[in-house]
C-alpha cells in the first residue's frame, strides 16, 4: 500500500501525476512526492514500524512506489551510536553517531537506490542508470544486479580506486567521464532524454530524493521517538540535509513524535563549498563552484538542492562550516580513534565541521547532537596516505618485537636518543 | 551578434516545436527580450516578475553556466550557442 498521490513543484506548487518526471514544465522547479498523511497517520503506528523488518522498508507507509517491487539488500536501519569518547575530545555532553557506513555498498545512498529502483521497476524500466560522485554509483550497481537490470553507471574519471572498483565489481557499464561530477550530471541529463533508462538522480530523482527520510525516520524511532537538540550532516547537492528534516516533520504529520524543534546543520569541504559559502555571506543564492577537495563524494559544486538546504539552515536556526582537506583527513582519524567508525573523506567533513561549530559556540555544549557518518573508510584511503602512524617492521623474532615495541612507546626518547 | 538557443521539450510548445532557433542581441537579456517578440509567453517561463531569470532555470553560453559569467548581462559572440536547461538533478 502506497500513499504517494502526484508529484508536486517545489517552486509554484503545480502538480503532476505520478511519472518519471523531475521538474515542473511550467516554472522548472523540482517535483517532489506529495503524499496523503491522513492516511498514512490512519495507517502507521509505532507498533507498526517496530514490527516490521530491521531495514528501511519499516518505514514502507511513508515511502513512495509499491514494496512489491523492491531489490532489498538490506538497506537502512543502521545503528546509532552514543559516542562519548568523541563528545569528551569535543566538549559535548551527549553525542551520537549515525553510522550509515554499514549500509550494504557501505553509504547512505543504499537507501535512495532502494527506494529508486522500486519505482523504476513499478514505472517498467529495464535499465537503471545514475550520474555519481562514487558512492551512488557503487549502490545502483550493486541493485541493479541484484535486479538482473541493464545498468549503467556514470562517475568522474579521476575518483578514487575504491569507488571504482567498488562499482566495477557488480559489472555494470561503468563510464567515467573527462570532466568534475558537475560535467557527468549535465552529461547524464542529456543521456536521460533519449535513453529509456531509469537515472535514480535524474528522471526519477523525486523518488529517489524520498529514501534519505529514512534516517530522519531511524534517528527519532531510534532515540525513543523524539528528536535530538542539534544535526550535523554532509551537504553535497544538499538533498540528503533537507530530507532528514522533512522525514522529522513528517513524522509529527502523521502523530508520531512531538513537533521537532532540531537545529540543521551543515558540513562541507572548503574545496567545494557553495552552500556554506553562501550561508556566510547571508544570501539563499549560492555561486556554483569549481570543486578542489579530496572529499570527492561531497565536492557538488552546482547543488540541485543548494537553496532548499539554505532555507532549511534559516528556518532551523542552523550553521554551516567549511573543513580543509587536512581537517578532513584529522576528521577521520579522530572518529576512528575515538569511536572505531572509518568514515570516508565525507565523514572526516563532518566531525571536523562538527568540531568548528562547537569551538565557535555555534553548538552549546549541552545540546544532544547527531553526527551523521554517510559512507565507509576504505573506499577513501589515498587520503590517508602518509596520513597514519607507520606499522612496526620487525623480523619474527621475539627481542626485536620488543626492541621495537618499547621504543615506540618512547617515541621522544627514541627521538633525542638518535639526534 | 547572430546565436544559436537550444530550446528544452517543455518550451517547444511556444517555438511550434523547433528544438533549435537563432536570435540577435549583445547580452542575454538581449536575446530574452528577442525571443518574447518570437514566441510570446517566453519570458514568464524564463524569468521572475522581476525580470531576473528563474532560480531552476540554468542557461549555459558555449557550456558555460551565466552564473559564472554575468547572468542575464552575460555578453554574446557571434555564432555562440545559449542553451536553456531545467533544473539541475544529480546529488
Amino acid at each position: 500500500m502506497s500513499f504517494e498521490r502526484s508529484l508536486r513543484c517545489r517552486e509554484c506548487a503545480r502538480e503532476f501525476p505520478l511519472a518519471a518526471a523531475f521538474f515542473c514544465e511550467f516554472c522548472f522547479g523540482p517535483l517532489e512526492v506529495a503524499y496523503d498523511y491522513d492516511a498514512i497517520a490512519a495507517s502507521i503506528s509505532r507498533e507498526s514500524i517496530a514490527a516490521g523488518p530491521a531495514t528501511l522498508w519499516r518505514y514502507a507507509d511513508l515511502l513512495p512506489g509499491d514494496p512489491e517491487y523492491r531489490v532489498d539488500l538490506g538497506a537502512g536501519f543502521t545503528p546509532l551510536l552514543r559516542a562519548d569518547n568523541l563528545a569528551a575530545a569535543l566538549g559535548l555532553d551527549r553525542l551520537w553517531i549515525k553510522n550509515d557506513t554499514v549500509n550494504p555498498t557501505w553509504s547512505f545512498k543504499d537507501r535512495v537506490v532502494a527506494v529508486a529502483i522500486a519505482k523504476a521497476r513499478e514505472f517498467g524500466y529495464t535499465g537503471i542508470a545514475c550520474a555519481s560522485t562514487g558512492n551512488l554509483a557503487n549502490s545502483v550497481a550493486a541493485h541493479g544486479a541484484r535486479a538482473g537490470m541493464e545498468t549503467i553507471v556514470f562517475i568522474p574519471h579521476d575518483l578514487e580506486e575504491g569507488k571504482v572498483v567498488g562499482s566495477g565489481i557488480y559489472d555494470p557499464t561503468l563510464v567515467m567521464v573527462e570532466g568534475s561530477y558537475d560535467d557527468v550530471n549535465r552529461l547524464c541529463t542529456e543521456v536521460a532524454q533519449s535513453k529509456p533508462w531509469a537515472f535514480v538522480n535524474i528522471n526519477v530523482r523525486p523518488y529517489y530524493a524520498e529514501g534519505s527520510r529514512t534516517l530522519g525516520f531511524e534517528v527519532a524511532e531510534q532515540l525513543g521517538w523524539r528528536t535530538p537538540d542539534h544535526c550535523v550532516v554532509p551537504m553535497a547537492s544538499g538533498s540528503l540535509f533537507t530530507k532528514i528534516w522533512k522525514g522529522f516533520n513528517e513524522l509529527h504529520e502523521v502523530g508520531l513524535i512531538d513537533e521537532p524543534r532540531t537545529r540543521m546543520s551543515g558540513a562541507q569541504a572548503a574545496g567545494c563549498s557553495p552552500i556554506a559559502t553562501a550561508f556566510e555571506e547571508g544570501t539563499l543564492n549560492f555561486r556554483p563552484q569549481k570543486p578542489d577537495t579530496i572529499a570527492r563524494s561531497i565536492a557538488i559544486g552546482n547543488p540541485a538542492d543548494g537553496y532548499y538546504a539554505l532555507k532549511t539552515l534559516e528556518e532551523t536556526n542552523g550553521v554551516a562550516a567549511m573543513a580543509t582537506d587536512a581537517e578532513i583527513v584529522e576528521g577521520m582519524k579522530l572518529l576512528a580513534e575515538t569511536e572505531g567508525i572509518f568514515a570516508e573523506t565525507a565523514g572526516g567533513t563532518t566531525i571536523a565541521c562538527l568540531k568548528h561549530m562547537v569551538e565557535r559556540g555555534q553548538i552549546a555544549p549541552g545540546e544532544e547532537t547527531v553526527a551523521f557518518i554517510t559512507g565507509g573508510g576504505l573506499k577513501t584511503t589515498e587520503a590517508l596516505q602518509g596520513g597514519l602512524a607507520s606499522p612496526l617492521h620487525v623480523p619474527a623474532r621475539g627481542d626485536a618485537f620488543i626492541e621495537a615495541y618499547e621504543a615506540r612507546l618512547a617515541p621522544a626518547a627514541t627521538t633525542a636518543g638518535g639526534a | 551578434m547572430a546565436v544559436n538557443v537550444r530550446i528544452p521539450a517543455p518550451l517547444r510548445t511556444l517555438t511550434g516545436d523547433q528544438e533549435l532557433v537563432s536570435a540577435d542581441g549583445a547580452t542575454l537579456a538581449d536575446v530574452v527580450e528577442q525571443l518574447e517578440a518570437s514566441y510570446p509567453g517566453m519570458r514568464e517561463r524564463l524569468c521572475e516578475d522581476d525580470g531576473e531569470l528563474r532560480r531552476f532555470v540554468n542557461v549555459f553560453v558555449n557550456g558555460e553556466d551565466v552564473r559564472f559569467l554575468s547572468g542575464l548581462a552575460s555578453e554574446l559572440s557571434e555564432g555562440d550557442e545559449v542553451s536553456i536547461v531545467p533544473a539541475v538533478a544529480g546529488g
